[in-house]
């Protein structure tokens, strides 16, 4: 065990030095690529048809899109959380077309978005770590590449609109059946003028043991990125995918609105991380679902850093005995940012459990919200759920809320509540900073210690990149107290 | 040849003067022992050495080995070869003590070339020696621990981060007979390099395992005695009042 531990110790410093040369702002540098089609700004019913038409849809999914749309014109603007005032409707561009080929190579990506994705370390990170992989630029998916061992396997794993021509009953079967469009003005929303996303099928009894990775990237100011996400892990198997997403910042706030269902069948063991850096100027509205079957395991591992607003509340719902749910969750609320963040779970049968850790940060005027729900449906005996939620304000101007929000409806149910609120103390810095580590330093390994529970189920890929964001936010800051 | 040399140095915490005026020279190879009653400032001069940010100097200085340390932060002591054993430590959550040691290593001893191998491979050595198991390491820092293991902690990391001077505050509270031998063993090994300790501490407990060559007794701020070991023999027997008096 205690090799084990050395390994690890040597793998995290050659990383961290691997790391050192890197800039603040490299994952927030723009490109001058121009899409070569636009729906312009604005959204209205020709907007729809146009982006229907521009993707040669069946018929099923033009109409989807235009009720879908008069559904987002209906609803409301959610009367609470955060202010979204800032939301330019008029002014946003709904549909960027990157290019015509998507590429199953990167050799065939336009030269200007390869590089993009080559600077985020994306290629590479392909050939170490995953067993396939998804980059979406603007609002298509420009490649998708998936081992063979995979593929022979009778995996599927494509953006959401290759998946449509190639697998249109697979698709049909899962397509907003976990989050209806109806389901708040932002599902509805991308219902609309949806466009990329990943489709992942996991057969039956196959086992993945390397992750699958999609990659966002944004990159022209003012514009609305809708993806929808579909991972089905059929019966008996197990998966492990992951997001990225990363914008340039501009001075006009663009609106990233995302669909994500997950569908984790009887025995079957999906775990979903997405680490989410999206710049100062974007608003992240994302539904994410997931419907855990009998026996079931559902992991959700969330790292939510960038953006200026985000609400996002990861449901599982819990349908079949046996089923259980972890949801494990980092928000960092940087100077001037809103973190409204949280998570559900629907115990719906018996015997099932769900676990909830949240941990957050708030830098500076940076807010942090943790907002659940916590169901327990008449007739789920039997049924567990732990709630922690942990704060830790870095500034005196700093805040930290929460809103746990119970319905219980079956008595033999247990559940727990935790909640702490810590700062950062003169006497924990002061004994590190003894032992010879800066204020700056000094900080960071307190709240990476802070986070430590969550970091330890992140791969360790992402758990360094992580570690450098953390650092490069606490340094940003100076002199902390 | 190391040298600290605190000449003259007052202090104060939340407005109240607690250091009146204190001067002391500790050099490489000797150990001093710093006793005194009560409420005499001992801690405060701990906390005044390694830079603690709530205490604030009011006069006079603290310079090792040529490098004035007055006004230097407390990373930049600890860079300069001063260590703290501190009374109380504090737990920091999450923080691995691994990592931690290796991250104040580095610090303190850039240009050293051990590999992480070799390194924990001299931790192990030394854990052993407090009487620490091996598992110890991915613990965190002083988190749910014993008051004898933060004891043990501390001088783990006097013998890993290798200081010039080490001030150790009660380092003999909260440990048992057993643990004081093995601790004092590890001060007494360590103490034959060229290294200066001062020993804080109020009882003279610790003193029967390790020979002070010099004994100050600090009463209310200031130096008020000074003597070799026998003086600390002496307020065994009769107690601090006759100095203050």
């Amino acid at each position: 065990m205690e090799v084990q531990v050395e390994n690890k110790e040597e793998e995290i410093e050659r990383l961290l030095d691997g790391l050192k040369n890197s800039k603040s702002s490299d994952w927030e540098f723009r490109d001058t690529y121009n899409p070569i089609y636009s729906t312009g700004k604005g959204l209205n019913k020709a907007v729809v048809e146009e982006i229907s038409e521009i993707k040669k849809e069946p018929d099923w999914m033009r109409r989807f899109r235009l009720k879908a749309l008069e559904v987002f014109q209906s609803k409301p603007m959610p009367n609470w959380g955060p202010d979204l005032s800032g939301i330019d409707w008029e002014n946003t561009n709904y549909y960027n077309k990157p290019d015509e080929r998507k590429a199953n190579n990167w050799e065939d990506v336009p030269d200007q978005i390869k590089q993009t994705f080559e600077k985020l370390g994306i290629p590479e990170m392909e050939q170490k770590y995953l067993a396939g992989s998804v980059a979406q630029y603007e609002s298509e998916g420009v490649y998708h590449s998936l081992k063979k061992v995979w593929e022979d396997k009778g995996v599927v794993f494509m953006d959401l609109d290759s998946a449509v021509k190639n697998h249109p009953d697979l698709v049909k079967e899962y397509f907003c059946k976990a989050v209806p469009m109806t389901d708040n003005k932002f599902a509805a929303l991308n219902g609309a003028v949806w466009s990329g996303g990943s489709f992942l099928y996991v057969p039956k009894g196959v086992h993945i043991d390397m992750p699958l990775q999609t990659y966002f990237r944004m990159n022209n100011e003012s514009t609305g990125q809708f993806e929808h996400t579909i991972v089905v892990g059929d019966e008996g198997s197990s998966v492990h995918y992951i997001e990225g997403c990363t914008a340039p910042r501009w001075d006009k706030d663009s609106l990233h609105s995302a669909i994500v269902e997950i569908y984790a069948h009887k025995n079957s063991n999906v775990r979903y991380t997405s680490v989410q850096n999206w710049s100062k100027s974007v608003y992240n509205m994302p539904t994410k679902r997931a419907w855990v079957d009998e026996n079931a395991k559902m992991e959700w591992v969330g790292g939510s850093l960038g953006s200026k607003v985000t609400m996002i509340y990861p449901s599982s719902y819990l349908r079949g005995p046996h089923a259980t749910t972890s949801n494990l969750n980092i928000s960092l609320a940087g100077p001037g940012t809103v973190k409204d963040t949280g998570a559900k779970a629907i115990h719906m049968a018996p015997y099932t459990s769900s676990k909830i850790i949240a941990k957050s940060i708030s830098i500076e005027d940076g807010k942090a919200i943790y907002r659940g729900l916590l169901r327990m449906n008449k007739g789920a005996v039997n049924s567990r759920s732990r709630v922690q939620c942990d704060a830790l304000l870095i500034n005196d101007e700093s805040q930290s809320y929460t809103y746990p929000h119970d319905e219980i409806y079956e008595p033999s149910g247990t559940f727990s509540h935790e909640a702490t609120v810590g700062k950062i103390g003169t006497e924990e810095l002061t004994y590190l900073r003894s032992r010879g580590l800066s204020e700056d330093e000094a900080s960071s390994m307190i709240v990476l210690g802070f986070l430590d529970d969550v970091m330890r189920e992140i791969p360790m890929e992402f758990a360094i990149e992580m570690n450098r964001l953390v650092k490069l936010e606490m340094g940003k800051l100076g002199a902390v107290g | 040849m190391v040298e600290l040399k605190i000449t003259n140095l007052s202090a104060s915490v939340d407005g109240k003067k607690i250091l009146k005026g204190v001067d002391l020279t500790v050099k490489g190879g000797e150990i001093h022992a710093l006793m005194g009653p009560n409420g005499a400032g001992k801690s405060t001069l701990g906390n005044v050495l390694v830079g603690h940010p709530d205490y604030k100097i009011e006069g006079g200085s603290i310079v090792l080995d040529n490098i004035d340390l007055t006004n230097k932060t407390p990373e930049e002591r600890a860079r300069a070869g001063l260590f703290l054993a501190f009374q109380s430590p504090i737990a920091i959550p999450g923080v691995k003590i691994s990592s931690f040691l290796r991250t104040a290593y580095k610090q303190l001893h850039p240009e050293d070339k051990t590999t992480v191998t070799q390194f924990f491979d001299n931790v192990k050595k030394h854990l052993k020696k407090v009487g620490l198991d091996e598992s110890f390491l991915s613990r965190s820092v002083n988190d749910g621990f014993s008051g004898g293991e933060r004891k043990r902690f501390e001088i783990l990391q006097m013998a890993i981060l290798r200081p010039k001077i080490v001030i150790l505050d009660e380092i003999d509270s909260g440990l048992d007979v057993d643990a004081l031998k093995l601790v004092a063993d590890e001060i007494i090994e360590y103490a034959s390099s060229e290294v200066g300790f001062l020993i804080v501490t109020h009882y003279q407990r610790i003193l029967k395992n390790i020979d002070p060559n010099f004994v100050h007794v600090l009463v209310n701020g200031k130096i008020a005695k000074e003597g070799d070991k026998n003086l600390a023999l002496q307020i065994e027997e009769k107690g601090y009042d006759w100095i203050r008096s």
